[in-house]
């Protein structure tokens, strides 16, 4: 007899759970021969407004985590990646990679987590800075994260885009909201998997998928985001976003480099992007002419 | 007035069929609320809370803070109400009542050993006294519990009574702590006790104890509130209090309030929230319909 075949139910990822879309919608998805891989949530405002509280809710336990334990637990979420190669590689085909495209872009995944989790403890010591001043102060600034971060990814890869997106965000110490490829949303949910089994707390990462169309005005205009992120080069969408953000004064960044050279997001300056910078004025003796008296 | 009310046996109350009861609170949090209603319903609700603080850490600056914030939930949105009353411990009345002098909100204060409750019948008195002379302008005491699951039903209700001519002329509010009770039924006769005993309102916890306010607790005593209506003609406040912190919850409840009661009991005099983090969210959600933005909790003053 033949046997039945189980299919699985792509869903969102918030909070560390995974639900269905509240609005109960979902679009279909084809391959290239025209034939219907699965149904995709079709997320709506609500799910992000739920997915920002969740995030909101991660940020504090996530900014104040030691930078170290971030760095092992971005690394887990690389070899967790790993893991699941054959998995990603079948996804990246049935969404029209060929398989070498297919498996380069899955190494460069899981290498660009590495890269990242070794940046989480060293960003802060290259990007601070000791600053001279006339007064009797030590006077010193610091990159520390921004907050909550709306990212829209790159509509045009599935898998490397995503992690280009989430990568230096979370790293920084920020959490963030993911708008998943609307075209090639497969990988962002199997890595929702991936992030479920490394350790990372919910709502750290939250991923959603649906139409940038519908959902970019929420994603610039929500007052409790503090930065918005954004892959593409649509420019009627570029210039709402732009216009939302200053309701709160969000952080925007819109990235819309081509993807030629694999290793284009891989910068610490990606990091450097979501952040704050603190200063900090540490009075001390006076250490004037008469030089230091310690 | 002085109508003769029969005081029933309390060992014989009614039971509560629990799963009806579940059920029931079920198809309240279904009802959907949209735009103009639920921003209706939204200021209703800041209306009817009582903005509390209630804790060892509480000072004056704190209290005159959380007053500021009863007449002046956020004056970026014109036409907001104030809330109905603000909850303080006894040693604080007098700065809250020097604090909402000109407004209309209340001041309530609790007392008789709260939250416990594990004191003498003496010191629960003097305590009430000591808040009703400092201007309080409602009392929200506590049962005592312990008596109460021992079977001592005539010491809970001459506790209460005594707490209520102590009152005078302030409103009084007696707390179950449902959360110590452990069933519905034992919520039923405790409400029965209350309302018989002379109370002005019901309320369910001090919100120091987990589970506070649910819906079931809470349609449990509006029931016992209709049926003692229903026998005497007295009308009784309710005052669900505690992990009601979101406007949606809130709207859940006045539906429930709506279909128990009816509409005589849909104003800040017969139905109140003790709360106080619930103020922020349903803040929120008004500015939300009213700019269509999702809201931050930075844009809101905290107390």
């Amino acid at each position: 007899m033949a046997r039945v075949k189980v299919l699985k139910t792509y869903k969102i990822y918030i909070g560390g759970a995974f639900p269905r879309t509240e609005s109960g919608r979902y679009y279909p998805l084809y391959n290239n021969n025209k034939d219907l891989i699965a149904n995709i949530c079709l997320s709506s405002r609500k799910d992000f407004r739920n997915a920002v509280v969740a995030a909101r809710a991660a940020f504090g336990g996530w900014s104040s985590r030691a930078a170290f334990n971030r760095s092992q637990i971005m690394y887990r979420m690389g070899e967790m990646l790993e893991t699941r190669k054959q998995q990603f590689i079948e996804e990246l085909l049935m969404q029209g990679a060929n398989a070498k495209s297919a498996e380069q872009e899955f190494n460069n995944a899981v290498d660009r987590l590495i890269y990242y989790a070794g940046w989480c403890d060293k960003y802060q010591q290259i990007f601070g800075t000791i600053n001279p001043v006339a007064s009797s102060h030590f006077n010193f600034s610091v990159p520390e994260p921004t907050g909550v971060v709306s990212i829209m990814a790159d509509e045009n890869s599935s898998l490397i885009g995503l992690i280009d997106a989430i990568a230096p965000v979370i790293a920084g110490g920020n959490t963030c909201v993911v708008l998943a490829s609307e075209s090639k949303p497969l990988c962002a949910v199997t890595f929702a998997e991936v992030i479920n089994s490394s350790d990372v707390p919910g709502g750290v990462i939250n991923i959603l998928t649906g139409k940038k169309d519908e959902l970019h005005s929420y994603f610039s205009n929500h007052m409790d985001v503090n930065a918005v992120v954004y892959y593409g080069n649509n420019t009627t969408m570029i210039k709402s976003i732009q216009e939302n953000a200053t309701n709160n004064v969000k952080r925007v960044f819109i990235y819309n480099q081509k993807r030629e050279n694999p290793e284009e997001f891989q910068n610490p300056f990606y990091i450097l992007d979501t952040q704050e910078i603190k200063t900090t004025w540490h009075p001390i003796e006076n250490i004037g002419v008469g030089g230091a008296k310690y | 007035m002085n109508k003769i009310i029969n005081i029933p046996d309390f060992t014989q109350t009614v039971t509560v069929d629990q799963v009806g009861v579940e059920e029931r609170c079920a198809r309240f949090a279904t009802r959907s609320i949209k735009k103009e209603a639920k921003v209706q319903g939204l200021k209703m609700v800041l209306n009817m809370i009582d903005l509390t603080t209630l804790e060892g850490k509480d000072t004056e600056g704190k209290v005159k803070q959380m007053c500021y914030k009863a007449t002046h939930l956020h004056d970026v949105l014109p036409g907001l109400p104030t809330t109905a009353a603000v909850c303080v411990y006894p040693s604080m009345v007098k700065t809250a009542k020097e604090a909402l002098k000109g407004s209309h909100v209340k001041v309530a204060s609790v007392a008789t050993a709260f939250p416990s409750g594990q004191s003498s019948t003496e010191i629960k008195v003097a305590d009430t006294r000591y808040a009703v002379d400092n201007g309080a302008d409602e009392i929200d005491m506590v049962i005592s519990r312990g008596e109460f699951l021992k079977g001592n039903y005539n010491f809970v209700f001459d506790e209460i009574a005594l707490i209520k001519e102590t009152c005078g002329k302030a409103r009084l509010k007696v707390i179950f702590e449902t959360g110590e009770l452990s069933t519905l039924d034992n919520v039923r006769k405790a409400s029965e006790i209350a309302m018989y005993a002379g109370a002005d309102f019901i309320k369910t916890s001090t919100g120091k104890i987990s589970p506070a306010a649910t819906m079931p607790v809470t349609l449990v005593m509006l029931e016992a509130i209709r049926d003692f209506y229903y026998k005497t003609g007295i009308m009784v406040g309710m005052k669900p209090a505690g992990g009601i912190s979101n406007a949606k919850t809130a709207l859940h409840y006045l539906v429930m309030l709506k279909e128990t009661l009816g509409a005589s009991w849909l104003n800040n005099h017969w139905y109140r929230f003790g709360a106080s983090s619930l103020a922020n969210d349903v803040l929120m959600q008004i500015m939300k319909e009213t700019t269509g933005v999702y809201q931050g909790v930075d844009y809101f003053s905290k107390d």
